[in-house]
């Protein structure tokens, strides 16, 4: 073992000797497109950082709204970016109009280093390379449940709720339970529950909506069975509000986004007695299922079809000697890293717990938008109370047939 | 002013009128009567770091023949208007068939998304705009009566909602009415329920944002009133004092006709401004609660990868005939009134 690792740190160092990084044809225009937050920030940054100076022009724009832009851009040939980071549902939208190439060739060339999992493939073609992992999971503060008298970590929405009553019932908190509820939030929230129950969204092969059914009303009763003991206010939280609870100390157990376990276990805005009793898990379970009720979420690299080849390599050359062990290694603790040489701490035990436990990738079908939004709206008469669950599924299905018809899906 | 100057004269608004403000109604008009194209779809087999799945997606060259055959979409008529998502005459006929008690025909109704919205929006205009009318005048003419060296300052002070913009002014409220806000925090103190949240239930949240309408718009009608009251004849003021009147019967005798031409504008401006409530909504992230007819073609349109162009121009053309129904009785008494004065 001692004599593999030397001989790994050999093979190591005489790669960094060839120092050089192969970064394609030379004096070629790259500008990169993406969503502003660390990770993207260290794969850009370091695109820049090794090819930039053999680049004739090299940019990187990360702004907030990039996916309500990113069609427009694109369109117009030569496209305004070589290259767009995107994520599952972002892909599918740039794909619709037909704005990536296939990258099988580019991959070949420069992808020596890359695992064949980062590869998103879509009828046998390299779309995009994945360099990091997101999803839904549970967040629980075992000092609160030790004195609530609850034995470890929840692993069921049961236990949850469980957990929740005890907490409640020993004064500790009316409302333990942090979730977000808001808008695109509340569509989400009903994926994770739907597909934990094991439901299809669409009747198979087609667009047809498949939610009105057993599952839907198992899924919303979940739900439901959790919005008991949530905040008051979950109709109007996402990330920032329930992140806000959280570090505050006025929740127990919350399901929220891996990528805020970062900031949530840092020592900024919160207090010890918080960031050292908050543990990160699998998302939970339903009732006699075994798939966490979470969806995976991943972000890569695209290259643009409406720009000239030689771009298209440097570009693409540019961000794979980005995703790199180095550039994991400076970075390790930013993102849940798909690439090689990654060391998983707290951060990510949420979110390689829920990936290990079976949870499903957010779908890629291109009309899956409006069954999102459908849910998204209805939802809410449902979680206040005014509605019965089968009647909340058929408007959900209602909604989305009539926005479906009108974008030609139906 | 002979007709020929008139038109010369009018001739510059009148064109950027048209340019602004028609022809891009007739645009959305016309755009309402289109939906798009069907989607050709092909099955795919998509992999990446979770494993494989079987998949749809856009057959892109079928779609794009098909979208330089017809750049505006497929013909729908005023199917898009009758759909479940706007007047949804199918769905109310259905109800109207089914249920037995009005309160649950009207139950059935306002769980449509459009009638929904609607309920929300007449709602808010009917509530807000006459508080603003009599709480605006209230302000003006307190303000009126106050010593002159206080009256620059309570002036720079009650216009302070107006000032702050919209989006800004509803952020910092939808702070303050938390639960761990200062408003949210003593309305627990006042009414001794450490649960209680405005921001929990449809009536509260309803009472919340109509609360923050009045605010936001109240020195709009203050500011038009106080200067209403500065032109106000003294003469009059004085004879109605010789005859005895009180200060609250020249206030409804002499005051309150001499400004009427103001209130008829307040009460045309707001309806228009307060129908068409959005803001609001966005920052207090009520939408779980409350819908306006703003905010449907908003949703429509945030759909980022495929935005619904005809149902977003239908809830246009819609909202712009609610506006027309609301002002027409206002419109006629400012065309009775000019008619009636001697020329």
């Amino acid at each position: 073992m001692f004599l593999k690792k030397i001989a790994l740190a050999g093979t190591f160092a005489g790669l960094m000797g060839t120092a050089a990084y192969a970064c394609g044809p030379s004096g070629e225009s790259v500008r990169i497109l993406g969503s502003d937050f660390p990770a993207i920030q260290a794969v850009s940054g370091t695109a820049q950082a090794n090819c930039g100076g053999d680049a004739g022009e090299f940019t990187v724009t990360l702004r907030d709204d990039t996916r309500d832009m990113m069609n427009q851009a694109q369109t117009p040939n030569p496209a305004q970016y070589t290259s767009v980071i995107v994520a599952n549902s972002t892909l599918t939208q740039l794909m619709n109009d037909g704005l990536v190439r296939p990258l099988d060739d580019l991959v070949a060339k420069y992808g020596q280093d890359l695992n064949p999992n980062q590869m998103i493939t879509i009828d046998g073609q390299i779309m995009a390379v994945a360099f990091m992992a997101n999803s839904q999971h549970l967040y629980s503060r075992t000092d609160i449940l030790e004195q609530a008298g609850v034995e470890g970590i929840p692993a069921t929405v049961d236990e949850v709720v469980a957990a929740a009553q005890a907490i409640r019932a020993a004064g500790i908190m009316e409302y333990p339970i942090v979730l977000n509820a808001s808008g695109w939030n509340m569509g989400e929230l009903f994926n994770l529950f739907y597909f934990a129950h094991g439901g299809e969204l669409f009747k198979p092969g087609s667009a047809e909506p498949n939610v009105n059914n057993e599952i839907g009303v198992a899924a919303l009763n979940s739900i439901k069975s959790l919005t008991e003991y949530a905040h008051p206010d979950h109709l109007s939280h996402a990330s920032n509000e329930t992140q806000g609870l959280w570090e505050a100390g006025q929740a127990a157990l919350g399901i929220m986004w891996g990528s805020r376990g970062g900031a949530i276990l840092d020592d900024e805005g919160s207090s010890p007695e918080v960031t050292e009793n908050t543990v990160l898990s699998a998302a939970p379970t339903v009732d006699g299922g075994s798939i966490p009720a979470a969806t995976l979420w991943w972000d890569g690299v695209t290259i643009a079809t409406n720009i000239s080849d030689a771009e298209a390599e440097a570009t693409f050359a540019a961000l794979a000697s980005a995703m790199s062990a180095d550039m994991v290694a400076e970075h390790n603790d930013d993102a849940i890293w798909l690439i090689d040489g990654y060391q998983p701490g707290p951060a990510a035990a949420g979110v390689s717990a829920t990936a290990q436990g079976g949870a499903k990738p957010y779908p890629m079908i291109p009309y899956v938008n409006f069954m999102h939004n459908a849910a998204s709206a209805e939802l809410a008469d449902f979680l206040k109370g005014d509605e019965s669950a089968e009647q909340t599924l058929s408007d959900i299905e209602a909604a989305y047939t009539t926005a479906a018809t009108e974008a030609g899906f139906l | 002013m002979k007709h020929k100057t008139f038109f010369w004269f009018i001739l510059p608004t009148l064109s950027a009128m048209l340019l602004f403000i028609a022809l891009p109604i007739v645009s959305v008009a016309i755009q309402s009567l289109y939906i798009e194209h069907e989607q050709v779809l092909v099955v795919t087999e998509n992999c990446g770091p979770f494993g494989c799945t079987e998949a749809t997606a856009v057959d892109l060259e079928a779609t794009a023949s098909l979208r330089e055959e017809q750049p505006l979409g497929r013909f729908n008529g005023l199917d898009t208007y009758t759909n479940r998502a706007h007047l949804a005459f199918a769905e109310i006929g259905e109800s109207w068939n089914t249920t037995e008690t009005w309160s649950a025909f009207f139950s059935e109704v306002l769980d449509l998304p459009f009638y929904w919205a609607l309920a929300f929006t007449l709602t808010y205009t009917f509530v807000v705009t006459p508080f603003v009318l009599v709480l605006g005048l209230a302000i003006a003419v307190a303000v009126n009566n106050l010593p002159k060296m206080f009256k620059g300052p309570t002036i720079f002070v009650s216009l302070l909602p107006m000032i702050v913009t919209p989006l800004v002014g509803a952020l910092i409220l939808f702070w303050m009415v938390d639960g761990d806000g200062i408003i949210g925090a003593t309305l627990q103190w006042i009414t001794g329920d450490p649960t209680l949240s405005l921001k929990a239930t449809t009536s509260l949240n309803w009472v919340m944002l109509i609360v923050y309408g009045i605010w936001s718009s109240l020195p709009f009608a203050f500011i038009v009133f106080y200067a209403g009251l500065q032109t106000v004849p003294s003469e009059t003021m004085e004879a109605a004092m010789i005859d005895g009147a009180s200060k609250w019967q020249s206030m409804r005798h002499v005051v309150v006709p001499h400004l009427m031409p103001l209130v008829i504008f307040i009460s045309l401006i707001q309806l228009m401004d307060n129908f068409r409530v959005f803001e609001p909504i966005i920052s207090f992230q009520a939408e779980a609660h409350a819908r306006s007819l703003s905010w449907i073609i908003y949703n429509d349109l945030i759909e980022a990868g495929n935005p619904l162009y005809g149902s977003a121009g239908a809830s246009s053309i819609l909202t712009i005939i609610g506006v027309a129904f609301l002002l027409v009785p206002v419109l006629i008494r400012t065309w009775r009134d000019f008619n009636s004065k001697p020329v």
